[in-house]
């Protein structure tokens, strides 16, 4: 057996590795969890495959082949729109948008949230203060009006509609992440990293950041299952990106059109069972990896 | 009138995963009035499980056998109303670590009234008042405090109000279950005072379990030392102390030099290895391989709980070399 | 035991009354700050955040610069900034909310107007879903892993999953419309039938009809939220020491839920039911709108088309104002109940 000695940068690859395994050798004791990574990563392929599996001419208004709310046949297995589009390739292509709203939301609620959450924590007097006081103050500025405001003033477009809801959700994961902060800034190495003569740029991240990751992992999933929903509210009330399909602009047209009123439940139900999928399958995940990574709520 | 609390032959196992894991095996002992009987062992020796089964408050998950006699009915073929009027009225419990214990959205008042009313629902506020005030002056508290909610008390005040708690419905036998744990020592010594006088004065019975054996050694009258679900050692409480037989025992004297200390309860000096896993006990004697005296024959056959030749009468211990010269 | 009076009680420094006056003071002090931090997001997000406040108000809908100036000095949008902002916290502490551009009535008589439907909805809704979902998230606990908590459980988050609207869609196209077999039984929308004469008993018994999916729909979409906490904070409690103390004092295992074990899970429930009532607002939009129940949720997805912007603003104002109200609510209720929040 040979021993060549490893680099501090192997180890804290094969650390990594390890650890990865392990939480990944936990998940998967979780079925629910399991099963909602499946049906993700469906979706996902299903979005990345959009053009393989459906013409993009599918989309457009004046090329549409079918009849006005035809429904279910051989050619269109779920019918077709007021327009006489496949609603199958509206569903594909929806996926898309709705995906990509989601997680570009998720990103810039993150990113704000993680900013101001480690910041408040991280430093303690008045700028952690007046963050804190901040993140609490726009917790109770109503979700959904605030996003209604802002996508009527901002202007609709997917980047604006994805803005508005980063914006009005990152408070709940800054507030998460700032005890996070403060839990881990107790625990005795930090001292003695800080005695060791490193700086707060070292301590924040090297020490804080990486023990709070995780939960904001677990928190990301939670959150991507919130931004897709809100992408489909907003979307149904006419707030979406009017030159994209989403499943939220699908509903709204269904609804506009009076398709459940006419029984054309091919427009309206599978849009809606697309937009549940996807969202249980996030809770579920973001669930199973909460109990990965905070043991405590196990036993629920 | 046989004695207030007679076990017999109690045996008790939690089923598992990996199977039924004992935590009782086989226990006997009784408690006449006015007596304090003393339960010592290391954490995990069945001492907890014993305190909750005199009252059948043991876990949904745990198989019960034998017999626990509190004033003559045996508590675990009880039915349930007979149980529930045989509960704190008969016998009451002293749990340990009162915080939890109490609830904490309460005020002690009520808590402690709860079951005068549960067992004599006619009781008037007036008469039920009284009695808490009562109850508290006992126990050293002034009245007033009977509108305190749990958190707003000392430790020493929360374990007094578990007192009172206990005497509310003038039980005749009290299971006081680690009653000063988590403790200073001059409040330690308050409360164990306390529980002494109270049986002096009320003619109770007690069962006062702890790991600290020269706690118990202060109090009781007699004292059974367990070890894996066994009892190990019984006898008068000065000459368990003073002349331990069981080399356990002998173990828990040597390392308790006094009351108080935290760091012993995990860690008795003198006895190496590990507290025993009750999911793989070893044939024979399940002391043997942590015991420095054991020989081949210790782990062949579990040794019964005898007494020794040329110990006192009423002394016993469950080891094959007990009563050696030394 | 003379002798045990030692020390005990007495001079303890835990003895310290519970001032329930001062926590009040100062949860009406936080809310006091999140109200005015309220008026200045309000006041940026519409006065500063488009640019030009004047064109983007106004868009499209002046021909001439005259029009815009008259715009703006009715709007005071030609005053500086700080003026402007004093105008505004004026106006609206005064209760003067501005004019609807649609309606030319001032918004505040709309939103009075309109308040009144929205309660009814979420109102009922609340009442419903908190006794329905606390009921089944207790149910679920005391079964832990059992069929009963795996199917409510399930249910649950799958409604708890679901755009509430799109639930109300499909209970139109079923309940209303009437699907397959199914014949219609209730109407699409509206709070009233024309022919209803207000004041009498079967105006009552019409607007309960016609409220009966939408107060459906809320319900379903806010019992799932319930359910959850119920459960978790049932199960929270269920592992607690004192209960075991209750049942050796001889309650029966009912009376040690019903007395123990629920008061104590109900208080995160009643506090997520007072901080929910404060989404008022916001629950009622996407319900009212597929409806077309006349509330105020309604009145901001229509001012969302024109946009009505000083509607917008106020629906915006009375929304958060809510949410501050439910928070403060929350907090004294929780004070109230726990006394170990007090100290």
């Amino acid at each position: 057996m040979t021993t060549t000695p490893l680099s501090a940068r192997q180890i804290g690859r094969r650390r990594r590795n390890e650890a990865l395994r392990r939480t990944w050798a936990e998940f998967r004791s979780h079925r629910s969890g399991l099963v909602g990574l499946v049906v993700l990563g469906g979706f996902i392929l299903v979005a990345l495959l959009a053009p393989v599996l459906a013409d993009s001419d599918g989309l457009s208004v004046t090329r549409a082949t079918g009849g006005v709310l035809e429904g279910p046949s051989a050619e269109f297995p779920l019918g077709t729109d007021d327009n006489g589009r496949s609603v199958l390739t509206l569903l594909i292509w929806g996926a898309r948008i709705s995906l990509f709203v989601g997680l570009l939301a998720t990103a810039i609620s993150m990113v704000i949230g993680t900013l101001v959450g480690l910041t408040s924590g991280f430093f303690e007097g008045w700028p952690g203060r007046i963050l804190f006081r901040l993140t609490e103050w726009f917790l109770v500025i109503p979700f959904l009006p605030l996003a209604l405001v802002l996508a009527s003033v901002l202007g609709r477009s997917l980047l604006n509609i994805a803005l508005v809801i980063g914006v009005a959700s990152w408070p709940g994961t800054a507030l998460l992440i700032r005890s996070q902060t403060l839990s881990i800034k107790e625990r005795p190495y930090l001292d003695r990293a800080r005695v060791l003569g490193a700086g707060r740029w070292h301590l924040m991240s090297r020490h804080v950041l990486p023990n709070v990751m995780p939960m904001v992992f677990a928190n990301t999933t939670l959150t991507v299952a919130i931004a897709i929903l809100t992408e489909t509210t907003l979307s149904f009330l006419g707030l979406g990106d009017p030159t994209r399909v989403s499943w939220g602009s699908m509903l709204d047209d269904a609804f506009t059109v009076g398709a459940m009123t006419t029984g054309a439940w091919w427009f309206i139900v599978p849009p809606g069972v697309c937009v549940v999928l996807v969202v249980l399958s996030f809770t579920l995940v973001g669930q199973a990896l909460e109990e990965v990574v905070n043991p405590r709520l196990r036993r629920r | 009138m046989g004695a207030l609390l007679e076990v017999r032959d109690l045996t008790v196992s939690y089923r598992t995963n990996e199977g039924p894991v004992p935590a009782l095996r086989g226990v006997d002992l009784t408690v006449e009035a006015g007596e304090v009987l003393g339960v010592a062992g290391e954490s995990g020796c069945g001492k907890s499980t014993l305190a909750s089964t005199v009252l059948r408050l043991q876990p949904k998950d745990a198989t019960v056998g034998g017999e626990v006699l509190v004033n003559g009915s045996d508590v675990l073929t009880l039915g349930w109303g007979d149980l529930r009027a045989l509960r704190w009225a008969e016998a009451s419990i002293v749990f340990q670590g009162a915080l939890h214990s109490l609830n904490p959205v309460r005020r002690i008042r009520d808590q402690i009234a709860e079951p005068i009313l549960v067992h004599d629902p006619g009781t008037s506020d007036d008469e039920v008042e009284r009695r808490v005030g009562e109850l508290l002056e006992q126990v050293g508290l002034p009245r007033a405090r009977s509108r305190a909610y749990p958190h707003q008390l000392s430790g020493g005040q929360r374990q007094r109000v578990m007192i009172a708690m206990a005497l509310a419905c003038r039980p005749k036998l009290v299971v006081a279950d680690e009653p000063t744990t988590a403790l200073d020592v001059m409040v330690q010594a308050q409360i164990l005072d306390l529980l002494g006088g109270l049986v002096r004065d009320l003619d109770l019975g007690m069962v006062l379990i702890s790991h600290d054996l020269s706690v118990l050694s202060e109090v009781c009258d007699r004292v059974v030392v367990m070890y894996a679900g066994r009892v190990v050692e019984l006898g008068a409480a000065a000459e368990v102390f003073d002349d331990p037989l069981h080399p356990y025992a002998q173990a828990l004297t040597g390392a308790f030099p006094r009351i108080g200390d935290p760091r012993a309860r995990y860690a008795p000096a003198g006895l190496a290895g590990d507290p025993p896993d009750l999911r793989t006990l070893p044939d024979g004697c399940s002391f043997a391989p942590r015991c420095p005296k054991a020989v081949d024959a210790c782990r062949t056959a579990e040794p019964p709980l005898v007494t020794p030749p040329g110990a006192a009468p009423g002394r016993r211990a469950a080891c094959i070399r007990a009563g050696e010269p030394a | 035991m003379s002798a045990t009076l030692v020390a005990a009680g007495g001079s303890t420094p835990t003895l310290r009354r519970p001032s329930y006056a001062k926590y009040v003071g100062g949860r009406v002090l936080g809310a006091l700050g999140s109200l005015a931090f309220v008026l200045v997001v309000n006041f940026f997000l519409f006065r500063v955040l488009p640019g030009d406040p004047a064109r983007t108000l106004g868009r499209g809908r002046f021909r001439t610069e005259e029009q815009l100036e008259a715009f703006r000095a009715t709007y005071g949008l030609d005053q500086p900034l700080p003026q402007q902002f004093l105008t505004f916290l004026k106006n609206t502490l005064t209760g003067d909310l501005g004019v609807s551009l649609r309606y030319r009535v001032p918004v505040s008589e709309l939103i009075l107007d309109r308040l009144w439907p929205t309660l009814l909805l979420v109102g009922t809704s609340t009442l419903l879903a908190t006794i329905i979902g606390i009921y089944l998230g207790m149910v679920s606990a005391w079964n832990r892993g059992k069929t009963v908590d795996r199917v409510w459980t399930g249910s649950t988050l799958t409604l708890y999953s679901m755009p509430e609207w799109w639930l109300g869609l499909l209970l139109i196209a079923t309940l209303a419309v009437g699907f397959g077999p199914v014949p219609g039984m209730f109407p699409t929308g509206g709070l009233h039938s024309v022919d209803a004469d207000p004041g009498t008993f079967g105006y009552v018994l019409d607007t309960a009809w016609h409220l009966a999916l939408p107060v459906t729909t809320l319900t379903l979409a806010y019992l799932a939220d319930y359910a959850l906490i119920m459960r978790s904070s049932l199960l929270d409690e269920i592992g607690e020491d004192y209960l075991v103390t209750a049942r050796a004092k001889g309650l029966r295992d009912l009376q040690v839920r019903r007395r123990h074990a629920v008061p104590n899970a109900l208080l995160p429930t009643t506090t997520l039911v007072a901080i929910n009532l404060g989404f008022v607002v916001s629950g009622a939009i996407t319900i009212e709108t597929i409806f077309s129940i006349p509330g105020l949720g309604l009145l901001a997805t229509e001012a969302l088309s024109i946009p009505d912007y000083w509607v917008l603003q106020g629906v915006f104002l009375v929304a958060s104002a809510a949410v501050i109200l439910a928070n403060l609510l929350a907090n004294l209720l929780y004070g109230l109940l726990d006394p170990r929040v007090r100290t």
